[in-house]
């Protein structure tokens, strides 16, 4: 207890703050934009998933495995399998690009779910209705479906990201210079465990909670009918 | 991409893969059974409980679901035996994904409670029926089968991302018997590989387990896929 | 000239055969009125038409072209000649009705900004909803978006317009103005193929009925001669039942 309390002074110094706070940063950016790029990709795994024919069966059926194995997995199994194969192809890629695939296809496969939700939650009779005045699939998702399938897939979205925050903590095993990692570093050093991890724990909360906040006030907002929002808007103008 | 895969090496140590598997089954079953009882503890608190504990309970809630289980069980690992708590490794693992998983079933359990209420007092005016019977027959099935889904997925999320955290602090399980393994052969990618397709297939059975079990205690159609 | 031939129409979901051999034809703007009993497949003649069950045989002619339905090109050959209203009307929640009406004819046709936006208005004005063309689907009444949809339909200036109990999810007060733009259409020369309940507007516009049953056509008539003078058994109990209220 008193090496703590004697620890705590040098421990919140300067340099070490900046260190956490960019590591802070990493954490997020790579969260970040392992989740957006995963989302679209999703986007994409969905699409294909639905083609239409028997001749699409194979490749439906790769959308379907892919999306199952991956929730099967461990995330820090995925993080290097994903560090070797591609040390393997390009030995030089950055740590926080690898960080960054592994991060992506973890987040292809369970928003992929998210995604199909969403679009099933559209009636079908309004994919009719598209049909029948000759739009392409495509045209249907794009501009009937998935402004519709909006509300029912960000806030799931946004609370598999915020929720994501936490599991990336893992990378940190590769040697990415995220949250974790610094804390371990800084344990190294000398400093206390309980003192080290209990800061790196704030951090985690300070990212996450408001985050997630956040999300939970978007699915109240989202889950307004249009009409009502709309009009709410034109009263206020 | 010119890497030679050399599965045979994988081949010889099977058994110690499938040792991992066991304790990582293990693993997973105790901290979900332990985690359930927290949750159902902290659920009742939350639906009975007098404010006080109420605000304690949703602190641990918030805390918990919002940090790393890594970071509470580094915590666990590397901090306590500063104040002179000594666990081994297994047990900081079991320990921290117990508490880790209590947080997550609170919030699920919860919403089984709340999800009874109106039945409950549907159930109620049902005439003919003792406090127990209610319980029993209408109550209980009821909180089961509205949860059971979510029971089931929370299950394998603790079996596959819970337990391979325990490979950073060196417990042997599935993820860490690949890592002691590859690192003195270097085959890493196999390793990895297989010990992935493992988990596919332990989660795999985990969940037709689970699924035949729901349907047959609980009429539930929990989806295997 | 026949303008829309239907031959030996079959349709199947899954392995309930639905339609048994559907036959009849229409002229160019006459207007034919399917009747017959709930579950009879008058829902699923305008579906197999529009390309939306699909046909396992018998051919349909439009014009002098023939759409088997067999290929993705002639099921859009199909669908560019007919316009379908859905008795749940439909619209796209997510557009205004100007949008709504626009999207087809500015994506899918090509034609030309100007004449589509002027257009849809025309269509808002005969349909009776002009000030209305920002409002968003769940801002109008069930009346007001059935006939949004009719303009919607309209808009895409079919050869055939098609009309499933466009009033059947209608209040019995909101039934009267749907109807009233549909015998607008009438009286334009709009060809159609109107399935209703509503039998006193089918004897007033229509020029001929078809009645269904179980998936056959049993009668095809004037609507005199088949209301007040069917042939068939199974035609005289169901207008019996049906006409006397
Ligand atoms: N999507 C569907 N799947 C299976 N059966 C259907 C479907 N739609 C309609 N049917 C069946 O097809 C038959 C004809 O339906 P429908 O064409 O809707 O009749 P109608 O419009 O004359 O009431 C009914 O027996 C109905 O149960
Ligand atoms: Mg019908």
């Amino acid at each position: 207890m008193e090496r703590i309390l004697e620890q705590i002074p040098r421990f919140f110094s300067g340099p070490n703050m900046t260190l956490l706070l960019e590591a802070a940063g990493l954490t997020l950016a790579m969260t970040l934009t392992g989740c957006l790029i995963g989302f679209g990709l999703a986007f994409v795994l969905v699409y294909l998933r639905q083609t239409p024919g028997m001749w699409a069966l194979p490749l439906r059926w790769i959308c379907i495995t892919y999306v199952e194995v991956f929730r099967r997995i461990p995330f820090i199994v995925v993080i290097y399998l994903v560090l070797f194969f591609i040390q393997a192809v390009t030995p030089d890629a950055s740590l926080f690009t690898i960080a960054v695939i592994a991060i992506c296809l973890y987040a292809v496969a369970y928003t992929a779910d998210i995604i199909r939700g969403g679009i099933e939650s559209v009636p079908i009779t309004q994919v009719e209705a598209a049909q029948s005045m000759n739009l392409s699939r495509l045209q249907t998702n794009i501009r009937i479906i998935l402004p519709q399938a909006w509300p029912v897939i960000v806030p799931p979205a946004i609370a598999f990201a915020v929720s994501f925050i936490k599991d990336t903590a893992l990378v940190s095993q590769v040697g990415v210079f995220e949250l974790t990692f610094r804390g371990k570093e800084l344990n190294n050093q000398g400093y206390s465990g309980l003192l080290v991890f209990g800061t790196i724990a704030l951090c985690y909360f300070l990212l996450s909670f408001p985050l997630s906040m956040l999300g939970q006030y978007l699915e109240k907002r989202l889950a307004t009918p249009r009409g009502e929002r709309r009009s709410r808007k034109i009263r206020h103008s | 991409m010119n890497y030679g895969f050399q599965f045979g090496v994988v081949w010889d140590n099977i058994p110690e893969l499938l040792e991992g598997a066991w304790l990582t089954l293990q693993l997973g079953c105790f901290a979900f059974a332990g985690g359930s009882l927290i949750g159902l503890l902290f659920a009742t608190i939350k639906t009975y409980g007098v404010w006080p504990l109420r605000f304690l309970v949703d602190c641990y809630v918030i805390f918990i679901t919002n940090t790393p289980a890594l970071i509470q069980i580094y915590f666990l690992y590397f901090g306590l035996p500063e104040v002179g708590i000594r666990w081994s490794n297994e047990a900081c693992l079991l320990i921290g994904l117990t508490m880790n998983a209590g947080a997550y079933l609170t919030l699920i359990l919860r919403a089984g409670f709340l999800s009874v209420r109106v039945t409950e007092i549907e159930a109620s005016q049902t005439l003919g029926m003792s406090l127990i019977q209610q319980v029993r027959y209408i109550i209980l099935p009821h909180i089961a089968k509205s949860i059971y889904p979510a029971l089931a997925n929370f299950f394998i999320v603790v079996l596959v991302m819970g337990t391979s955290v325990g490979a950073l602090i060196g417990v042997d399980e599935l993820t860490g018997q690949a890592i002691n393994l590859s690192t003195v052969n270097y085959r890493w990618l196999e390793y990895f590989t297989v010990v992935a397709g493992m988990y596919v297939v332990l989660t795999f059975i985990a969940s037709i387990g689970l699924a035949l079990l729901g349907r047959w205690a609980f009429r539930v159609k929990a989806r295997i896929f | 000239m026949q303008h829309l031939e239907v031959s030996d129409v079959r349709a199947k979901y899954g392995t309930l055969e639905v339609l048994k051999g559907i036959s009849f034809s229409i002229k160019k703007g006459e207007i034919a009125s399917l009747v017959g009993p709930s579950g009879s497949g008058k829902s699923t003649v305008l579906r197999a038409l529009m390309g939306l069950t699909p046909i396992t045989g018998g051919t349909v002619m439009i014009g002098n072209e023939r759409m088997n339905y067999s290929s993705a090109k002639e099921v859009r050959a199909a669908r560019d000649r007919m316009a379908i209203v859905f008795q749940q009307y439909n619209l796209f929640q997510n557009m205004t009705v100007m949008q709504n009406l626009t999207l087809a004819p500015l994506k899918i046709k090509k034609w030309g900004k100007t004449d589509v936006i002027t257009e849809a208005h025309r269509l808002l004005g005969l349909v009776g909803l002009s000030d209305r063309a920002n409002a968003f689907p769940d801002q109008l009444s069930g009346g007001q978006q059935q006939r949004v949809a009719l303009a919607r339909a309209l808009a895409l200036k079919p050869q055939i317009l098609l009309l499933d109990e466009v009033t059947s999810a209608l209040d019995p007060e909101l039934v009267n103005e749907v109807l009233d733009a549909v015998r607008k259409l009438a009286n334009e020369g709009m060809t159609m193929i109107i399935v209703s309940h509503e039998m006193a507007f089918v004897r007033e516009v229509a020029d001929k009925v078809i009645f269904m049953d179980e998936g056959h056509i049993i009668e095809v008539g004037k609507p005199a001669d088949i209301f007040d003078n069917s042939q068939t058994n199974r035609a005289r109990d169901f207008f019996s039942k049906i006409l006397r209220h």
